[in-house]
């Protein structure tokens, strides 16, 4: 006999309860903010503005949710496959050089949107290439894929580094980078689409790539929700067990899984080099791979949860820096304390209130449709 | 007994889950010393209101008296401090911990553990002279046979203190003679003045052992009675509301062809323990076969290993004529082609992935249909129209095709696995435990549905740990007992028979 749970509804399991644990995380951050003797009603004020208080933060917020979106739709992608792929960082980071290689070979040749797909294929073939070795192990040898692709993320790095020494950067020159890319190498800023609204994009760097990676959350809520091999990886995230008997192959979709997942890791190189910097460069990354699981669990590993997500971790980004500018007491290390506090109470202690808030409706839902409607309900 | 003093009392238990009123106004009085039954179909509310009664749950309203004081039973300790223990259907126990370890478990008094121990051991001796519960103190659960490690969580509640005990399910996992023994243990703690309360939906056993019974339905308490007054066939009707069938009805078997045929097949588990030995069996078209036996003597297995889900070590199996290789890793998509249905023992995490929609689980293991198929998207127009015609057929309820698998009542989500297997219309149809945790009304209906696929000539192996369920259902009877098939009887076996041959003793040979 099993015990009857009350199920919440839609709203507040997918509305109510994150929006509680982030105003928790903020309130917690706020007390931080008090800690080194400044006020956080200003730096609340400073972040909102610094991220959409004007059109050229909202540019820089946008251009970091797209990063975001990309690396949280990997994490949730493997997540629904019972697989934890900690190794964004690394896919992306190796994602990069297929972004380079069209970008830097065909970028004197062909226009960008003949570029565009090209680079989509293959940035998303070298992260998902990165991705194959860590479930190839899982799959075969039980290596646990959390520790291979955390172990993966720091052999991108060296050898990413080795690349841009030995091989890619201009000759003569110190900087890790490769030269800057032609012309059709080059993603087009989104000035126009500002400028519809009336407003200035300025320096802000959100380019077509943006449109992308809403592409990409169309794909993956088809490909999770609506296609067979979505059904199978889900299934074998719920459970190994059913997905043996329905005579799916564990070692097949594991691999599978891995593949896709680090190739939507692999597309967000296209955000910051063939879309703002127009070359490769060290470490440009910068984190989007580990700020994906957070975004992927805040999001339900859902589309339509991740772009938020993306959003306010962006908000938290562009923000951040503005207030970190703006406010000396702050540093930039407070941000990465706001943004620890963020993913502390949005994802890992995610529950926490579920309980109280489950109460709290079953209470206000008795009294609402009373006994009566609660015999009919009661089978 | 007339006024005999009570040791609890229930007035007015009344709880709801959402919109679930789980308890509805439930008085329940148990005499000192006696064992009281409770019975009831799964949702039935029974799990619920012993929740309450150890504090797993409060109460919305109504009140618990324990020897005519009224009591707040507000958690676990709560309820062990008032005199109630509990012992649950699925073993509290730590596995690698020793019988002393688990007995002291939660009740330790000190930081250092010496005293504490000494004290279980001395308990543990007191109880064993008084109480005929021996068990060796320093063996390790995970050693010891079902029926001990129970042993140990009646020493546990025991241990703390207690004079009423709760016992949920408990001969679910026991051998005949098991039972048996646990049943001369809580009559000789009855002697002694212990209260006990049985929850069960085995009528049989409140015959056998209770003073009183009560059943519950829907919530509500039905009615109590004195078990000597009181019939099966009447508890029966109680527990569902109208009569139902205790035998199967079915016609004489008219088997035909042999659809499948396992060769001395042998199969090892993770651990590299052999347990299935060298089993041969056949399966023709239009016969039941049922598998007996003590759950773990190799039956989960053996099932495995015939429908692809487990490689064997050694053997072969002939299915529709084709003779396939077991001890190459095997495909279950393959025989489902080939016409084999699979209904698993374990519904909760083979047959069905609780989380999904109802129509998913429908369709699961049959993914690869084209009918389920648009382009290379799933049709799920198709598939929700195939749950809702499946849904109807066998009056699965809720009847909401979009609702989540794990919503569903035991008896409900066990019709979603057969209603995806026998609509298949398979040649085949291998069953694992067809009604484990349903409720009386469901049994009916599936054992009805398994001997219809027999008429219409289908093969049709069942594994179930209830002797019962074996001996109404199987045309012939195979026992199972540490990886061997020890024997084959007719439907006509006696229960006696069969019990002795689960224990691995053949009386046939042991009179020759």
């Amino acid at each position: 006999m099993s015990r009857p749970y009350a199920k919440l509804p839609p709203i507040i399991d997918y509305g109510v309860i994150p929006l509680i644990n982030l105003v928790v995380a903020f309130l917690v951050a706020g007390l931080v903010v008090l800690a080194v003797g400044e006020s956080p009603i200003r730096a609340a004020e400073l972040m909102l503005n610094g991220a959409f208080g004007y059109a050229e933060g909202v540019g820089f917020t946008l251009y970091y949710a797209t990063s975001f979106v990309f690396t949280g739709l990997a994490v949730a992608v493997a997540f629904h496959g019972g697989l934890f792929n900690i190794g964004g960082e690394g896919q992306a980071y190796v994602g990069g050089l297929g972004v380079t290689a069209i970008a830097l070979g065909l970028g004197g040749i062909l226009p960008w949107w003949l570029n565009l797909p090209l680079a989509v294929c293959l940035s998303a073939a070298f992260g998902a290439l990165w991705a194959l070795i860590p479930a190839y192990l899982q799959a075969k040898r039980g290596s646990h894929i959390v520790i291979t692709t955390i172990m993966f993320n720091f052999i991108a790095a060296a050898l990413m580094v080795y690349l841009l020494n030995d091989w890619l950067k201009v000759p003569g020159t110190n900087a890790l980078e490769t030269p800057t890319f032609a012309e059709g190498g080059q993603l087009p800023k989104l000035r126009g689409l500002f400028e519809l609204f009336g407003a200035n994009l300025g320096g802000a760097p959100l380019n077509v790539s943006a449109f992308v990676a809403l592409l990409a959350c169309l794909g993956v809520w088809l490909l999770i929700w609506r296609t067979r091999l979505g059904y199978e990886i889900r299934t074998l995230g719920h459970s190994p067990r059913a997905a043996r008997y329905a005579g799916m192959s564990e070692l097949r979709l594991v691999v599978v899984t891995m593949l896709i997942s680090g190739g939507l890791a692999g597309l967000m190189a296209l955000n910051p080099v063939m879309g703002d910097q127009y070359r490769l460069f060290n470490d440009f990354p910068q984190g989007a791979g580990f700020v994906g699981i957070a975004v992927a669990l805040m999001g339900r590993g859902h589309p339509a949860g991740i772009i938020p997500a993306a959003i306010l971790f962006g908000m938290l980004y562009q923000g951040g820096a503005e207030l970190a500018f703006d406010m000396p007491a702050i540093s930039r290390d407070m941000i990465v304390i706001i943004q620890g506090l963020v993913i502390l109470f949005a994802g890992a202690l995610e529950n926490m209130f579920r309980p109280a808030i489950g109460m709290a409706w079953a209470r206000f839902r008795l009294r609402e449709t009373g006994p009566s409607a609660a015999r009919t309900g009661g089978v | 007994m007339g006024m005999a003093e009570p040791a609890i009392e229930l007035i007015g238990i009344d709880k709801r889950f959402g919109a679930v009123r789980a308890n509805r106004d439930i008085s329940l009085t148990v005499e000192k010393g006696t064992i009281h039954g409770i019975i009831g179909e799964n949702g039935a509310g029974k799990s619920t209101l012993m929740s309450i009664i150890y504090g797993f749950y409060q109460a919305d309203s109504g009140e618990i008296r324990v020897g005519g004081n009224r009591v707040e039973i507000t958690d676990p300790n709560a309820a062990i401090a008032a005199g109630i223990g509990m012992v649950h259907q699925h073993f509290m126990l730590v596995d690698n911990f020793t019988v002393v370890e688990n007995v002291m478990l939660g009740a330790e008094q000190s930081g250092l553990l010496n005293s504490g121990i000494a004290r279980v051991r001395s308990e543990l001796k007191r109880l064993e002279r008084e109480h005929a519960l021996d068990v060796d103190p320093d063996a390790l659960i995970e050693d010891l046979p079902v029926g001990l490690q129970q042993r140990v969580e009646i020493l546990k509640a025991l241990y703390r203190g207690a004079d009423i005990l709760i016992l949920d399910e408990p001969t679910g996992v026991l051998t005949p003679a098991e039972a048996d023994h646990l049943f001369n243990v809580l009559r000789q703690l009855r002697e002694e003045g212990k209260t006990i309360i049985l929850i069960t939906h085995k009528l049989r056993e409140v015959m056998a052992i209770t003073d009183h019974v009560s059943v519950m339905r829907q919530g509500e308490m039905v009615a109590t009675r004195k078990t000597s007054e009181t019939s099966v066939a009447e508890l029966a009707e109680l527990m569902v509301g109208r009569r139902v069938l205790l035998t199967v009805e079915k016609g004489e078997a008219k088997p035909a062809e042999t659809r499948l045929t396992v060769d001395n097949l042998t199969v090892k588990d993770s651990r590299g323990v052999t347990m299935v030995n060298d089993v041969s069996l056949q399966l023709r078209a239009g016969e039941i076969v049922g598998i007996a036996g003590v759950a773990g003597n190799g039956q989960s297995q053996l099932l495995e290993a015939i429908t692809g889900i487990r490689r064997a070590v050694s053997g072969r199996i002939t299915l529709n004529g084709e003779a396939l290789d077991p001890t190459k890793p095997g495909d279950p998509r393959e025989m489902r082609r080939r016409g084999m249905a699979h209904v698993p023992e374990d519904r909760h995490h083979m047959g069905l992935v609780l989380p999904f929609e109802q129509n998913e689980n429908a369709i699961l293991g049959y993914q690869d249909d084209k009918a389920f198929a648009k382009g290379p998207l799933l049709d799920l127009d198709a598939m929700r129209a195939d749950a809702r015609e499946k849904i109807a057929a066998y009056d699965i309820r809720p009847a909401d095709c979009r609702l989540k698998t794990a919503n569903f009542s035991g008896g409900n989500q066990q019709k979603i696995v057969l209603a995806r297997e026998m609509e298949r219309d398979p040649d085949v149809l291998i069953i694992g435990q067809p009604t484990r945790g349903v409720d009386v009304g469901a049994i009916e209906f599936i054992h009805k549905r398994i001997v219809a696929m027999r008429d219409a000539g289908k093969a049709i192996l069942v594994v179930s740990v209830e002797l019962d369920e074996i001996r109404a259902l199987s045309d012939r009877i195979l026992v199972m007992f540490a990886g061997r098939i020890v024997g084959e009887r007719g439907p006509d076996a006696s229960e006696g028979e069969l019990g002795l041959l689960m224990a691995g003793i053949d009386e046939r040979e042991a009179a020759e």
